[in-house]
């Protein structure tokens, strides 16, 4: 790696300092998954590292019945797959981190980690979409709340401005009989990247589907939300033949393109099949 | 800028060693405290030959900042043995030969290690999950599974 200077705050006021005083030249650092590839690679070259070890807020994990889910940015994939709370409630985020590298990955890749490299294929992406998490950035200016949604602006790009850091990411309760699921297909069962990446996530009132979410990764250049497979699920009870048509309006949104890992057709096979699986999964557990 | 001194546990002893800003945990491990244990495989986080524990949790050292390290606790394979008595999967691995040319072992043990510590009494197929994230380009990883096994079935519970 090109040499850099390391910064170490522990606390957050003075890790926004940093950053409002040399912020396009540092990178932040939490689990340094990809990051520190990508600095070995010579494809991001920072003058300064600021290291997140020591602040504290963005490593809470907390779960509040009315406010919902708090992941700090920082946290591990590793404590989100295990975590009891996020497995009962909001278990397709369960999913997607227990699928990121491997154990040794798991244990230093963070979840804002995922989100603000902002591959299409960020397996953290799906499940907190359909479940309509919240970033949340702190800057020069303050605090400000983007509904994830609106977080992904093109490949590997986001709203953080070089002066922003994302804190924490609020996810707000499902309620009750709600379920979600996140699966994804990769050629090597560890240590790979989603070809697709598929986020389904309902609650169910009165035998009905009331609200249904699915996103999809790496079949466009940001995750994205499949909405009108969604709005042809809700008000409805969902039978296989139901979710079969939203598996096929699933693949409209989808816009893939062919590369090493799958050619456009193949993944919108993939699209049809994860998202048919996801719905069935989200169901069964929404009535668990 | 200058070299940093980091303070840590290292195998089980307080150390303080100066390293570079931009030294990775594994660097540090290697060549300022001589414990050539881990090794650089692939150097991005694909390999796990890197593998330590960080308060007793795996992770690729070949992806940490050394300066990361600070206040915490490292294991390496050097760490795992007790006062020269090997560790149950140290002893099943000898005994079963499994290691050729013996590059991936010492991830593979440590990968295993926490294993073990976390779900003493794996199946086949959480052994494989397991070690999952450790290459082995000579073995087939047949014996690894055996040896694992047999030193799970074996086992009163200590710490790594």
């Amino acid at each position: 790696m090109r040499r850099f200077e390391v910064a170490l705050p522990e606390s957050l006021d003075e890790c926004l300092r940093l950053l409002a005083d040399r912020g396009p030249e540092s990178k932040l650092l939490a689990g340094g998954t990809d990051l520190l590839p990508q600095m070995k690679n010579g494809v991001t070259t920072p003058k300064r590292v600021i290291d997140l070890t020591g602040v504290a807020q963005v490593h809470v994990l907390e779960r509040d019945a009315k406010t919902g889910l708090r992941i700090g940015s920082a946290v591990p994939a590793r404590q989100v797959e295990l975590d009891a709370r996020v497995r009962d409630d909001y278990a397709a985020i369960a999913d997607g981190a227990a699928l990121i590298g491997s154990v040794q990955v798991r244990n230093l890749a963070s979840v804002g980690g995922n989100l603000c490299n902002a591959a299409p294929s960020a397996d953290m992406a799906p499940p907190l979409l359909a479940l309509e998490a919240q970033a949340v950035i702190a800057g020069p200016k303050g605090e400000r709340r983007v509904p994830l949604s609106d977080f992904f602006t093109g490949v590997r790009t986001t709203v953080l401005g070089p002066d922003e850091l994302l804190v924490e990411i609020v996810t707000p309760p499902p309620g009750p009989r709600s379920g979600g699921s996140y699966l994804r297909h990769t050629p090597r069962r560890e240590l790979d990247i989603a070809v697709v990446g598929v986020a389904s996530q309902v609650t169910l009132s009165n035998g009905v589907c009331a609200k249904a979410r699915i996103a999809l990764a790496a079949v466009a250049p940001t995750p994205i939300r499949a909405t009108a497979a969604e709005a042809s699920l809700e008000g409805k009870a969902l039978t296989p033949e139901l979710i079969d048509r939203a598996a096929d309006l699933a693949v409209q949104s989808a816009k893939p393109i062919s590369d090493q890992r799958g050619s456009a057709d193949f993944r919108r096979h993939l699209v049809r099949v994860l998202t048919r699986r996801t719905l069935t999964t989200a169901l069964a557990r929404a009535g668990a | 800028m200058a070299k940093q001194i980091l303070s840590s546990t290292i195998n089980g002893e307080g150390v303080e060693v100066l390293v570079q800003p931009y030294e990775t945990l594994l660097d540090a491990l290697r060549e300022n405290l001589g414990l050539t244990g881990p090794k650089e495989g692939c150097g991005t986080g694909d390999c796990g030959a890197c593998t330590v524990h960080l308060d007793g949790k795996p992770v690729a050292s070949c992806l940490m900042l050394a300066v990361q390290a600070r206040g915490r606790s490292v294991t390496t394979i050097e760490g795992l043995s007790d006062n020269g008595v090997l560790h149950p999967l140290q002893d099943a691995f000898v005994r079963h030969g499994v290691p050729q040319c013996g590059f991936c072992i010492p991830g593979v043990l440590m990968a295993a290690a926490a294993l073990l510590a976390e779900n003493p009494k794996p199946s086949e197929e959480e052994i494989r999950y397991g070690i999952a994230g450790n290459l082995c380009r000579c073995t087939g990883y047949t014996k690894m599974i055996t040896a694992i096994s047999e030193a799970a079935q074996a086992a009163v519970p200590r710490s790594a």
